[in-house]
């Protein structure tokens, strides 16, 4: 559901928390960014840092200069007027993707828990467009969403305690790349040459959050000249 | 001005990494601020060598290095008690003092508390990454090509030589923390709070905790009473961001305590430590006992002006 106005929910001293609904939906997730680019666009010196959520924004300040209090007042001002806001167009990004074999080792079983086969699991998978929900979990991590019913799959059992850099990944409605090794439980699919993060940039992400994903296919060989 | 080879690593220490005050900023990029865990302890030493508060140090864990000094230099030793020596001598913590050029820094070891830091007169000198200093072991970068220290390494400041008169300013002996192995932290409840019932929250509030064995510069796992959600509630939540000193409860109802290096999380969080207490979170070591004692946000604001006054009361000799 996709709160009236916006819940506020103090996380400490120095940071708040503001919910605008309590699912995942895209509705709520274009008030979420449409509430970030306008404190973005407000840049108030008062504000440390800002964390999107699916559902939420968390606004850490500085507790010496500040209450959550004040922070409240601000954004229930930026509120009202978020309708008139003008919103810029999210990226287009198209992703290469290789898929199956050493790169996606869970493929056939994704394919085996929908009954069908991984050319089939790949087809519904690149038919789609996707969101970028939000970025957290490790710098530059993409939670995307919503996969097609048909390739909704839980997570593995027992996580990995390294999934390689770039893979593609499947847990529930999301689908997400792991911008570096690291440890993860979600069903890998495939395993795209890019990077996603590069903390040398400003900004450091390929992907941001509210941009608009497809992924294409791309061959073994094509994999190994990309990344060289 | 240029940087000054100042100290090299002759033996790095089980964990020592390059720290500042953090990376703020890039949230929405899910990058975490990392930084000094006890950020007091560093902006202590940082002033009595008459460093900017944004100035790196060195973050030591569990046991000391051992470094050599490279050229004169002010340092400062602070946070848990490491029993510095230079050369064969035991070394104040706590104070601005100066190393000659080949004189040799080593540690006799831990006595309480779990991080001491090294600050150097003129900051140390690492790359800016992201407008901080500060080492993200877990995407390795900043500090160091983002990594912990390792022989051989050679750290450099700048202008070292224009800090050498810090030498002897020192904190008030009374303004020193003692790290005992019980510790109370204050929190402000939420915010989930509403998402436990009253006999939990008290559970909470009323029960000592046990640090455990796993614990690291992403957080702290605590051991205790259970502590559940109300029955009809998911396990988990959907992803929000959380700030350090944020204390979540997984669904095995043992307390974690989220320190700088997570962005976000899917598990509700009963409370969150204030943040004058925040530094405290980095000198838990296992086997300490942890309580929780709910403030106002009218203490915490005073709690913090206290520390504030403290770090802003450190006098030195104009540089």
């Amino acid at each position: 559901m996709l709160y009236k106005h916006p819940e506020y929910r103090v996380m400490g001293d120095r940071s708040l928390l503001v919910e605008l609904g309590n699912e995942i939906h895209v509705s709520i997730h274009e008030r979420v960014r449409r509430l970030f680019l306008a404190v973005k666009q407000a840049s108030l010196n008062t504000i440390l840092d800002v964390v999107p959520g699916y559902c939420s924004l968390l606004l850490v300040f500085d507790p010496l200069t500040t209450t959550s209090n004040q922070i409240r007042k601000t954004i229930d001002d930026l509120f009202l007027d978020l309708d008139e806001f003008e919103l810029p167009e999210p990226a287009n990004i198209e992703i290469p993707v290789v898929y199956g074999s050493e790169y996606g080792p869970d493929l056939a079983w994704v394919a085996s828990f929908h009954k069908t086969t991984p050319e089939d699991v790949i087809r519904r998978y690149t038919q789609t467009g996707y969101r970028v929900y939000m970025i957290g979990f490790t710098p530059g991590f993409p939670y995307m969403g919503e996969l097609p019913e048909n390739l909704q799959t839980p997570r593995k059992k027992t996580p990995r305690t390294a999934v390689p850099r770039g893979s593609v990944g499947l847990a529930q409605k999301q689908t997400g790349i792991y911008p570096a090794q690291s440890p993860g439980g979600w069903q890998i699919i495939g395993r795209t040459p890019l990077k996603l993060f590069n903390p040398l940039k400003n900004p450091p992400n390929l992907l941001e959050m509210g941009d608009r994903v497809r992924f294409f296919r791309i061959s073994h060989e094509e994999m190994t000249h990309w990344q060289r | 001005m240029a940087a000054v080879k100042v100290l090299e690593i002759t033996k790095p220490g089980p964990l020592t990494t390059i720290q500042d005050r953090g990376r703020f900023g890039f949230g929405p990029y899910g990058v975490a601020p990392s930084g000094a865990v006890d950020s007091f302890s560093l902006r202590v030493g940082n002033r009595l060598v008459g460093n900017g508060e944004d100035e790196a140090g060195l973050e030591i864990t569990f046991a000391g290095p051992a470094v050599t000094a490279l050229s004169e230099i002010a340092i400062a030793v602070t946070g848990a008690d490491i029993q510095p020596r230079i050369n064969t001598a035991p070394a104040p913590m706590w104070q601005a003092l100066v190393m000659r050029k080949g004189e040799r820094l080593s540690f006799k070891g831990i006595r309480n508390g779990l991080r001491a830091y090294l600050a150097v007169g003129g900051g140390i000198n690492a790359e800016m990454v992201l407008g901080s200093r500060s080492t993200n072991l877990g995407s390795r970068f900043g500090g160091l090509s983002g990594r912990p220290l390792m022989k051989g390494d050679i750290l450099s400041a700048h202008a070292p030589h224009l800090h050498l008169k810090t030498e002897g300013a020192a904190l008030p002996f009374e303004s020193i923390s003692a790290h005992t192995p019980e510790v109370t932290l204050r929190i402000i409840f939420g915010p989930h709070h509403h998402h436990f019932g009253p006999e939990m929250l008290s559970t909470f509030g009323q029960s000592a905790f046990r640090v455990t064995e796993q614990l690291d510069r992403t957080g702290i796992r605590l051991k205790g009473p259970l502590i559940k959600e109300k029955e009809d509630l998911e396990k988990s939540i959907i992803s929000e961001g959380v700030v350090s000193g944020a204390i979540q409860i997984p669904g095995d109802g043992q307390p974690i305590i989220i320190l700088g290096e997570t962005v976000t999380g899917g598990y509700r969080k009963i409370a969150t430590v204030i943040s004058a207490d925040l530094y405290r979170l980095g000198q838990l070591r296992p086997e300490n006992k942890v309580r929780f004692l709910p403030v106002s946000p009218d203490e915490a604001r005073s709690a913090l002006e206290e520390i504030e006054t403290i770090i802003q009361g450190i006098k030195i000799k104009q540089i």
